[in-house]
């Protein structure tokens, strides 16, 4: 592998927004026909340096040699014309559109369209890759694991073998993950070089040859997969160890902080996705609830948030029935705190300063504000007090949330859905698109609350998490409970089985 | 009141009206169409309509010809064009506030500028325009004939403009690269399409087109100019163009109509003289409201439409 010529060289690169370093002199090789892997906490400048590979940004220092031929990339064209294709994390495609027009997109030919060659050549191209496509479909109706492959297809296309892919499984399910990889695998076999950039450890283990541990906007390290493992891959993209099993006492339980009995609720399209579902938080536990997505998980968050009516049933949060109160009443007066699923699109203002969205759900009221004046001075301070106790990572509390990775987004939700000690938490989600860093963070801090007697609800796909944190689960099917069991007594198998329905024995 | 329905010679009459009076909306719906489907929200329209009218007026002034009045016209157009564009899409000015400066601007340009220009004003002109070509055997047919086929050059082109825009659009490699640029520039972007070029073409283009609807006005209407000749027409446009909801076929249609109601309400206002005409001259609005509203929340815009591209914005 060692003895392959190198595909792509980067040089000492350095990337500047203002005078924040997102790539500082960062220097890798890539050989040809393998598969090597970028690995780096959210923020650690991963996403940038591929942006400067693939034109969109321009480098403020250093050199990229392709083929060993030194090259200026300042446009995605140039960069398609050296073979160099980029599948972005969230994909650049047109929904209206079908799969062939996005395919084709952009490409020379004659003006007049005519697309029955291309069609042709799709369907071949994606027999190739096993997989089955219509080109004619609009890219919105496929699934997202679908429209991964028709941007893969889209690079082939252009006879891209140097594939970029950015996160590619942020997106996916855990069987979409398994055929991507056969996938990319069909591609290493083909003779094309693939740069994987993640911030999962076991993708890397799984799939790369070799690996770049990024932190910091710097190259951490340059590892062979076969001489590693995941802790020492670990150690040195966090910078310092990490611990994969929490350690919890045993929780001590007080009163019913949330009660539901029997809520019913229908999701956005109208269609029934609460079907009489009962639970109860106590303070003091975490309450993980288990479930394939689209069991009515997000509908199940939503309505005790109160952002989603249900049409019987009741809610009780603290012993008070919470269907007078709004989200904004939930939070203030019936001491709810509450994590949304879609960080960026509920929980956050993203093109406010994080100083505003720590006090979001609070500046309306004193001490922020007095007879309708805001008081900006006490809401910085708020901030820059926040931001150190929680470590967010910022250049300062004025600084724009779109900008921030995320993790340091959902830092900046749990500062504030916590600082004013809650009873009842509901999380949903917390750790999606998170890295291993930031993981350990949200969850360290979700049973610190416990231990100090908040209820915690904990909403997650991610199974291994739950069994990691909550002291008891409760399975989600079809929009109700269909049971539950300390988190001791429970083992993947017996999930399992209830998360498709099947009641126990 | 709606006698003139069932008499043959008058509802000829009203019909030829009718597209007398749609030919100014389809050119501005057509441009505001290709630039909305680019991305670019171009409300300034109305503003366009009347640069074109004064433009037309000035040309053929000068250069005692309909046609020195008609190159004027889309000179004035792709001028008014390329200021939205630098304005809107490399300064990334809001589009909506861009559109607001240049149709008050054309306003107070056009009425000024008339004044200087024009011995007597305006509206003592008596320009050169087109007069009407009768296409043979076609013309001749009863009612229909004199309406559809005995109309002078640029009611042709204006109706050739929508096919053109329609086949532009969803017929070529361009015509997919603009929708593209609409939907979504950072998808265009990625695939190598030049998304700034595109964008300036289309708003140049289109504005040039919102113009020919004031020299249509002008140079075969009115043979003068007068002060704020384009009469919310740029405004019916954009409705049009919403009712069409962004497809060039549906939104001729959707001209049509206003254009009838317009010519409706006038013959109403003729037949009715005891009722305040304004009554009758709100009713082409009135329509357009009430279309949008049965509409809504059926209506997708491109998605992209109204908000500047920066490549380095997260």
């Amino acid at each position: 592998m060692t003895a392959a010529p190198a595909r792509l060289t980067l040089e000492g690169i350095v990337k500047r927004f203002g005078t924040f370093r997102a790539n500082d002199n960062v220097s890798l090789k890539i050989a040809k026909g393998s598969i090597h892997a970028i690995l780096g906490e959210n923020g650690a400048g991963k996403s940038t340096l591929m942006n400067v590979i693939y034109g969109l940004y321009e480098q403020d220092g250093g050199r990229i040699l392709s083929n060993g031929k030194e090259v200026r990339i300042t446009d995605p064209r140039e960069a398609m014309a050296l073979g160099i294709g980029m599948v972005h994390q969230h994909f650049k495609q047109v929904n209206t559109m079908s799969v062939v027009e996005n395919v084709v997109l952009g490409l020379p030919g004659r003006q007049i369209l005519n697309l029955d060659e291309d069609r042709r050549r799709i369907k071949e191209l994606a027999d190739e890759l096993g997989s089955e496509i219509d080109p004619d479909q609009p890219m919105w109706t496929l699934p997202i694991g679908t429209q991964q492959r028709v941007e893969i297809l889209k690079m082939l296309y252009r006879d891209a073998d140097l594939l970029i892919l950015d996160e590619p499984t942020s997106v996916l399910t855990p069987t979409e993950i398994k055929a991507f990889f056969v996938l990319l695998e069909k591609l290493r076999e083909s003779g094309r070089t693939i740069l994987l950039i993640t911030h999962k450890l076991d993708e890397v283990m799984d799939l790369a040859d070799r690996v770049t541990v990024m932190r910091l906007g710097r190259v951490e390290a340059e590892l062979e997969i076969a001489n590693t493992t995941p802790r020492e891959l670990a150690r040195v993209m966090v910078g310092r160890d990490v611990v994969f099993d929490i350690q919890h006492a045993p929780p001590k339980v007080g009163d019913p902080v949330l009660e539901l009995d029997e809520i019913t609720a229908v999701d956005d399209r109208g269609i029934g996705a609460l079907h009489g579902l009962s639970l109860t938080v106590r303070g003091g536990e975490i309450l993980g609830i288990v479930g394939i997505d689209g069991n009515g998980q997000g509908e199940l968050a939503e309505a005790i948030a109160g952002l989603r009516s249900i049409s019987q049933g009741r809610i009780a949060i603290c012993g008070q029935d919470a269907s007078g109160f709004d989200p904004s009443e939930r939070k203030s007066v019936l001491k709810m705190g509450y994590v949304p699923e879609d960080r960026q699109k509920v929980g956050l203002d993203l093109d406010s300063d994080i100083a505003f969205n720590m006090v979001l759900r609070s500046f309306r009221a004193p001490p922020f504000s007095k007879y309708g004046w805001i008081d900006f001075k006490k809401i910085r301070a708020h901030a820059v007090d926040l931001a150190e106790r929680y470590d967010i990572r910022m250049q300062s509390v004025s600084q724009r949330v779109r900008d921030l990775s995320g993790g340091n987004q959902q830092k900046i939700i749990l500062a504030r859905e916590i600082e004013d000690n809650p009873k009842l938490l509901v999380v949903a989600q917390p750790t999606k698109g998170l890295d291993v860093g930031a993981i350990e963070f949200v969850q360290r801090t979700l049973l610190a609350q416990r231990d100090q007697g908040t209820g915690v609800l904990y909403i997650s796909s991610e199974l291994e998490e739950l069994l990691l944190v909550a002291d008891r689960l409760a399975v989600i099917f079809k929009g109700r409970i269909i049971g539950d069991m300390p988190a001791s007594e429970a083992t993947s198998e017996k999930l399992g089985l209830l998360m498709t329905g099947r009641e126990l024995a | 009141m709606f006698d003139f329905l069932i008499d043959p010679v008058q509802l000829a009459n009203v019909l030829g009206t009718a597209l007398r009076l749609s030919i100014p909306l389809i050119f501005a719906a057509m441009g505001g169409l290709l630039c909305e489907r680019s991305g670019v929200f171009n409300i300034a329209l109305e503003g366009q309509i009347l640069f074109g009218a004064f433009g037309a007026a000035v040309g053929a002034f000068y250069f005692g010809s309909a046609y020195g009045g008609l190159v004027i016209a889309i000179a004035f157009g792709a001028a008014s064009g390329l200021l939205l564009a630098v304005l809107g899409i490399t300064l990334r000015v809001n589009q909506i506030v861009v559109g607001i400066a240049i149709i008050l601007f054309a306003t107070g340009f056009t009425s000024f500028m008339s004044r200087l220009l024009f011995p007597g004003g305006g509206n003592s002109l008596k320009l050169d325009g087109f007069s009407n070509i009768d296409i043979p055997l076609l013309s001749d047919i009863p009612i229909l004939g004199p309406v559809l086929f005995s109309q002078n050059g640029l009611v042709y082109v204006a109706i050739f403009s929508v096919f053109a825009v329609h086949f532009v659009l969803f017929r070529t490699r361009v015509g997919m690269s603009i929708r593209a640029v609409g939907e979504s520039p950072a998808a265009a972007d990625a695939a190598g399409i030049h998304v700034f070029a595109l964008r300036y073409a289309c708003v140049i283009i289109g504005s040039s087109l919102a113009a020919l609807g004031g020299a249509y006005l002008v140079l075969t209407q009115v043979l003068l100019f007068s002060d704020n000749i384009s009469a919310g027409k740029g405004f019916i446009a954009l409705a049009a163009i919403v009712l069409g909801r962004w497809q060039p076929s549906i939104a001729f249609m959707a001209c049509l109509l206003f254009g009838l109601f317009d010519a409706v309400q006038l013959r109403m206002q003729f037949d009715q003289p005891d009722i305040p005409y304004q009554v009758f001259a709100a009713l082409p609005y009135l329509v357009a409201i009430l279309a949008l509203v049965g509409l809504m929340g059926q209506a997708n815009p491109p998605s992209s439409v109204g908000r500047p591209y920066d490549r380095e914005m997260r």
